[in-house]
């Protein structure tokens, strides 16, 4: 891919060659779009470089997405993103690093890496590909999936109740929380920019539908509802907490879109920036630590 | 020829450690060279901690079980090491604590109470003493305290440290020799050292004895020797992070130990498939699961030539010594980005946390390699058809170039495929890269032989088993052969080797001779084993023993 080729109109040139193999229907395809047009609209108006976003995937249906854009990409392992994320971000700071993820991925195999990442402030961005069912392996529950679902591995219906994970996020120190929806592309555009531009930590849970095993769409389309200025207080934990409780993935709730909490903090990765500027000879500093040797 | 053996032992929180190394810098700065063995049980307060120190004329990387001096903090050292006092053996105990012993005791309460000194001065007591006995000049000990004690503690160290010396009285004469003081290093320093000669960027690890060491050597001169030292939650992230680190261009390094490389199997086999370079110090010791922590094992031999699902080429390479440790952890992290495969640096307690002479001017410096960088010609394709398996790498942020790395099945492209001849291809590209490497690593010298080679009687060794092997071996007149890579197994070099070897022996600190098996895989017999499983090293004298009933 060449920047020229793409002038004027680089959304169009970052589909990639490759086959899509996602069910008709599925929510993954707004998800995919709507991060094309944020890459596209985000190079084009803030002067980012195409070749500056790296995507990451784990494994489940999600993790398809990267090889379907033309964007630099990992392709890594069950619930692994996020540390490798942040390898490529410590490497290089002028990388946008976006970790596609699945409910699945990272809630139940990569949760400890989740917390840490938001911990740490990482400067990475999370979208989960929230669909609440394990949709690659055919249909199985996952942590948000709701009390009493049946899937095939609990054909008598689950008796765990889901996590919230933006309440999980917000206790972990996540400097930036959102939620969006699949059938709502131009506002998840809108979460996507915000989030990728967002210095630290950020994460967007994705209401995503399974077209095939768990289609929530007129239940989302019921109790969702997109946030207005004013209804949340984004610099605020109390505020954000409050919005984030109003829906549990569990009980029947209006079920807010949007960004829930946005702050600044320090970011992991600079802290380690000054050890390895400039480009030091580290062949003489290993001699002269010997030569010195206590 | 002049050689002498210390022990000093006491109760852990007590700085035997540290102790052992200033005795250590003590005969170094008198030109000799000297080796340790640390023993140490899993506890933070209490237990019985000792170390062994060495001395010797010749390069020593082993103990031996008498002492010439036995320094004792408590009862449990005199009552423990009985076995290692001989007639002329010189005690020095603490008489404060130790109440049955004979020697010189030292009133160190006493001493620390007159002087206002802190607890952990007793130990500069003992190195007073063992220098008045061994009739070392005052000044030469007053270097080493100089030399280790932050200053705001030095006046107090140098006064218990005089109570010392004047309280015990000279026994034998260490002779300065006309040789230069050789800085004493650990494994761990000198693999961490290694590394950053070979182009190390980013260290990350999560602790685990005995690699804990190296991340906190690392940590400690990471501003010394410009790299980042990264300890995140655990060693699955430990190794992702080193991957993701890796396909951004810089280059990383990670340590742990049997369980914690558990964990990092499936970044293994993903740093396998993505053709992601990440070298792996793993410290070997007795397992299976936890084991004994801060004991010493040679026990994960076919773990590491084997971990990871799926068929892919790795280096693995087992030093056994200081300047092998420090060489070839620069080799390998060069060699791991060369051939995008990963490098696992194989040591274990008794090489990482031992401490021995390090000679700089004994090793000849690692050859420069270069991995393979994209000439922007055309389209990148991260995992291009290229000779030898090896394609040319480019990073995010290249203008010009796509770059996607994939666990999956993937394209030359690095598009997910599942077609049968892309599948195919990509196996035998990965292969090829092994075939490549292993012919590299023929012009290296990595069958290490030592000793007459028409003795009759060969000793095969691995890892830190060199250094009390070589030495064993002198008694029999035997040779000794031992393997620096296991994988990709260096077949030619080995079979050259073994020509005319005669009787052989294979000795392990393992159960159940894992050397051995490898080279029977490989076709070579490896002869009697002498096998050594308690999570101890061999003394020198305790494996001269146990080669005389096998090959005298």
């Amino acid at each position: 891919m060449s920047p020229e080729r793409f002038a004027g109109k680089p959304a169009g040139g970052l589909i990639s060659p490759a086959e899509n193999t996602w069910c008709p229907g599925c929510g993954n395809f707004s998800i995919q779009h709507m991060m094309k047009s944020a890459v596209a609209e985000l190079s084009e108006e803030e002067g980012i470089p195409l070749e500056n976003f790296v995507l990451l995937g784990g494994i489940g249906c999600h993790g398809k997405l990267v090889d379907y854009l033309n964007v630099n990409s990992f392709y890594g392992i069950h619930g692994r993103s996020i540390p490798a994320a942040t390898g490529i971000r410590l490497a290089n700071p002028d990388l946008k690093v976006i970790c596609h993820v699945g409910d699945g991925d990272i809630y139940a195999e990569g949760l400890d890496h989740l917390i840490f990442a938001a911990k740490r402030n990482s400067d990475i961005t999370v979208i989960v590909h929230d669909n609440r069912v394990y949709g690659l392996t055919t249909g199985q529950y996952t942590p948000t999936s709701p009390f009493g679902f049946r899937g095939r591995s609990t054909p008598g219906g689950i008796t765990e109740h889901p996590i919230n994970p933006l309440e999980l996020m917000l206790a972990a120190g996540a400097t930036h929380i959102a939620r969006g929806y699949t059938k709502k592309i131009r506002h998840l555009k809108d979460l996507f920019k915000e989030a990728i531009m967002h210095r630290g930590f950020s994460f967007i849970d994705v209401l995503q539908i399974c077209a095939t095993y768990f289609n929530l769409t007129d239940y989302y389309n019921a109790h969702a509802y997109e946030l207005q200025e004013g209804e949340v207080d984004i610099g605020r934990f109390e505020s954000a907490l409050g919005k984030i409780r109003e829906w549990d993935y569990d009980r029947e709730a209006p079920i807010a879109l949007g960004t829930f909490y946005s702050v600044e903090k320090p970011v992991y990765e600079e802290k380690f920036r000054a050890l390895t500027a400039g480009k030091p000879d580290r062949r003489a500093l290993v001699r002269k630590a010997i030569q010195e040797w206590r | 020829m002049s050689e002498y053996s210390i022990l000093i032992g006491g109760k852990a929180g007590e700085g035997i450690n540290t102790a052992g190394l200033s005795i250590a810098g003590l005969f170094s700065r008198l030109g000799y060279y000297t080796y340790m063995y640390f023993d140490y049980p899993s506890l933070i307060r209490g237990g019985h901690n000792f170390a062994l120190i060495r001395a010797s004329e010749k390069k020593v990387r082993a103990h031996r079980t008498p002492v010439d001096v036995l320094l004792a903090f408590d009862q449990k050292t005199i009552d423990n090491h009985r076995d290692r006092v001989r007639d002329g053996t010189t005690v020095i105990y603490d008489a404060s604590q130790a109440v049955k012993a004979e020697g010189y005791g030292l009133p160190l309460d006493e001493i620390r109470e007159e002087e206002k000194a802190p607890p952990i001065t007793g130990n500069s007591a003992m190195l007073g003493a063992l220098a008045r006995v061994a009739g070392i000049d005052r000044g030469v000990y007053e270097d080493v305290l100089r030399a280790t004690v932050p200053a705001k503690h030095l006046e107090a160290n140098l006064r218990v440290a005089r109570r010392g010396y004047d309280a015990a009285g000279e026994v034998f004469t260490v002779e300065p020799l006309a040789a230069p003081a050789l800085p004493v290093l650990t494994g761990n320093e000198a693999a961490g050292l290694g590394l950053v000669y070979g182009g190390l960027e980013s260290y990350v690890a999560y602790p685990m004895t005995p690699s804990s060491n190296l991340l906190h050597f690392l940590a400690a001169r990471a501003e010394d020797l410009a790299i980042k030292v990264l300890h995140p939650e655990n060693e699955i992230s430990v190794i992702l992070m080193a991957l993701g680190l890796a396909y951004a261009g810089e280059k990383a390094a990670v340590g742990t130990s049997g369980g914690g490389f558990c964990l990092m199997t499936e970044g293994l086999s993903l740093a396998g498939m993505s053709e992601l370079p990440v070298t792996i110090v793993m410290g070997q010791r007795p397992g299976p699961s936890t084991g004994m922590p801060t004991y010493t094992a040679q026990s994960d031999l076919h773990f590491v030539l084997n971990a990871g699902q799926g068929e892919f080429p790795r280096l693995v390479v087992a030093p056994g010594d200081l300047e092998e440790t420090y060489a070839w952890s620069a080799t390998a992290l060069m060699l791991s980005w060369k051939y995008q495969v990963p490098a696992i640096i194989l040591t274990d307690k008794t090489l990482a946390e031992g401490a021995f002479s390090f000679d700089i001017g004994a090793v000849a410096p690692p050859p420069d390699q270069e991995p393979a960088l994209w000439d922007g010609a055309g389209e990148y394709r991260r995992y291009a058809r290229a000779e030898g398996g090896v394609s040319p790498l480019a990073f995010p942020g290249r203008e010009g170039a796509v770059v996607k790395v994939s666990s999956y099945a993937h394209d030359e492209a690095g598009f997910t495929t599942e077609a049968a001849d892309d599948v195919r291809h990509l196996q035998e590209k990965m292969l090829a890269k092994g075939a490549s490497l292993a012919a590299e690593l023929a012009t290296y010298p990595v069958v290490k032989v030592y000793g007459p080679h028409d003795a009759g009687a060969t000793i095969i060794c691995w890892g830190s088993q060199k250094g009390v092997c070589i030495e064993a071996a002198e008694r029999f007149g035997a040779q000794v052969v031992q393997p620096l890579i296991l994988a990709p197994f260096p077949v030619r070099q080995w079979k050259e080797a073994m020509i005319g070897a005669g009787r052989v022996v294979c000795v392990e600190n393992n159960a159940t001779g894992e050397l051995a098996r490898l080279l029977r895989q490989h076709g070579f017999d490896p002869g009697r084993p002498v096998l050594k499983y308690d999570g101890r090293p061999f003394a020198v004298d305790e494996l001269e023993a146990r080669l005389g009933e096998v090959i005298a």
